[in-house]
């Protein structure tokens, strides 16, 4: 049973004016507990449209969100459920932090279902390790933090409420090659302890590559592309086309098959790529 | 959601009023709300309604934006119109308790409630087809002669435009600052008033903060650009009074002039 199921959802923006746009057509996914999901597709393919349908913050116009065999509009209960359990990180979340503290902060969330505050503070203090906010920061403004910080905070502040699935919105977005590194990672590593569902969103096609287990490609509010990410970037070509980029691994590889290399089209990462080379060299040796 | 707020909203279009000079279109409003004013009998308001609607037709304008910016307005128009419907004088309808609604008094809700309509209208057709821009150089021009007076007329109409500029920009700030606190599970209509003032507080803080940090920015990109106010300053886009401004007043004059017929014979 898949933890959500779109079917036939469609969003109409500013219906009635001049400015009426199709973000989203007929998106119909299933999508299963546990998976890590990529979703990639230029600005205005509606993957941010798409995302905020997932948490019942965008009603659909047609079709419907089923999340754990609920469809998310049958009930208001339902649809404040949904809250709790899809988690939406959106992009620049630092521009959300609010409260006096650090710790308080965090704890918005999970205050706002009700929890005991022994569970609170268990779920801050977690969610603030798996993003690696210390706890020396936990008394301090959000506002006296850096950019980098302020990020993990907010990631933190949604982690918090242990949702079934994390969606992250760009989270790597304006940061320092460092920074996303390390962001990603702690993504990663929440991702193998807890088991959770992840999507993620992002331009940079070399991160999620690297991370995702499953790809979805949007282009002009469909789904263009669904699969792993050999399967993907095997369609290089339909990517560019689209205006995305590849990753460099497969750029590389790209380029070394039309010079009449053999090597599969379907690398995406350096490291693989570098053992295909590496194993290309040594059989010339032998031979 | 706070997306649908048209309020100050410009609709891009091609239009002979779109292209109208900005001056003649705010003289021409402020020429409409005057005849609003005048209007007394239900002929008046047939010509005002016809000419708005006119309007509204020219700059193609959907009849479904015109109502959308109503809709803030309904309580305060449901409200005129039913105060009014209880202060009617003459020979009673009904009555109940201590309500009296008389024919007079129907007629002057409805009179009350079309005007207000078409008043709210009547701005919005200037606001959806000049843009903030055009509209702020218009009225900087048409209050120049305000300089003699020592009144700051360009530091206030930058002050506007600047203003105007930013409504749908913190309009969206709004919209995303609100769904990401919802998506973290902040209620904001649900609740007793104390509960609901409480919940706005995730809401103001970081939208405070970000006006905060963009006024900062627009002032060095502003300062960047060596801006030092109006004096000696030039402009890429002059404005033409043209033939087709002109025939506009003449329009708004000539519908003055009708109202004042009308009014005169009871109408």
């Amino acid at each position: 049973m898949p933890v959500i199921r779109t079917e036939g959802l469609s969003h109409i923006y500013s219906r009635g004016t001049p400015f009426e746009k199709l973000a989203i057509d007929n998106i119909n996914i299933d999508i299963e507990a546990g998976e890590f999901i990529g979703i990639i597709g230029h600005t205005g393919s509606g993957k941010s449209t798409f995302i905020q349908h997932l948490n019942g913050l965008l009603p659909p116009n047609r079709g419907k969100v089923i999340v754990d065999d609920v469809d998310i509009a049958s009930s208001k209960a339902a649809t404040r459920d949904v809250r709790f359990k899809v988690g939406l990180v959106f992009q620049y979340p630092e521009y959300q932090l609010f409260e006096e503290t650090v710790y308080k902060d965090i704890a918005f969330g999970p205050k706002n279902m009700g929890l005991s505050s022994e569970e609170i503070d268990r779920r801050v203090r977690a969610a603030a390790g798996f993003v690696g906010v210390s706890e020396e920061l936990f008394e301090l403004s959000p506002l006296e933090l850096s950019g980098g910080q302020k990020r993990r905070v907010a990631i933190a502040g949604v982690i918090a409420m242990e949702p079934k699935v994390l969606i992250l919105d760009e989270p790597t977005a304006g940061l320092d090659p460092a920074g996303r590194e390390s962001i990603l990672g702690n993504i990663g590593y929440y991702q193998r302890t807890t088991g959770a569902t992840v999507l993620l969103i992002s331009h940079s096609m070399d991160d999620v590559a690297r991370i995702a287990s499953r790809l979805v490609v949007f282009n002009e509010g469909r789904i263009a592309m669904d699969g792993t990410p050999a399967e993907v970037f095997e369609r290089a070509e339909e990517l560019t086309a689209m205006g995305l980029a590849v990753p460099k691994a497969t750029e590389i590889a790209l380029a070394l098959r039309r010079r009449g290399i053999d090597i599969p089209q379907s690398v995406y990462t350096t490291n693989y790529l570098r053992k295909l080379l590496i194993n290309l060299r040594e059989g010339d040796e032998q031979c | 959601m706070l997306k649908d707020v048209t309020l100050g909203q410009y609709f891009p279009g091609k239009s002979i009023i779109h292209r109208l000079d900005p001056r003649a279109k705010i003289i021409w409003l402020v020429g409409y709300i005057v005849a609003l004013f005048l209007v007394k009998g239900w002929g008046g308001y047939l010509l005002m309604t016809a000419t708005l609607v006119s309007f509204t037709a020219i700059a193609r304008i959907g009849a479904r934006a015109m109502l959308k910016g109503l809709k803030p307005l309904v309580f305060i128009v449901a409200f005129t119109g039913i105060i009014n419907l209880f202060y009617g004088s003459g020979e009673p309808l009904v009555q109940f308790w201590i309500f009296t609604i008389t024919l007079d008094g129907i007629k002057t809700a409805i009179y009350m409630v079309l005007r207000i309509m078409l008043l709210v209208c009547g701005t919005f057709l200037l606001t959806y087809t000049t843009s903030p821009l055009q509209l702020t150089d218009g009225l900087e021009r048409l209050l120049s002669p305000l300089n003699k007076i020592k009144i700051p007329v360009h530091e206030l109409s930058m002050m506007m435009s600047i203003a105007l500029r930013f409504i749908p920009t913190l309009i969206e700030e709004t919209d995303k600052i609100m769904s990401a606190q919802k998506a973290r599970g902040a209620g904001f209509d649900t609740g007793k008033l104390t509960e609901r003032a409480k919940a706005l507080i995730p809401m103001l803080v970081p939208l405070f903060v970000s006006a905060f940090r963009r006024a900062d920015e627009l002032a060095t990109a502003m300062e960047c650009r060596c801006y030092q106010g109006g004096t000696g300053r030039t402009r890429m886009k002059q404005l033409h009074f043209a033939a087709r401004d002109a025939i506009a007043l003449l329009c708004c004059a000539i519908i003055i002039a009708a109202v004042c017929v009308l009014r005169h014979f009871g109408l």
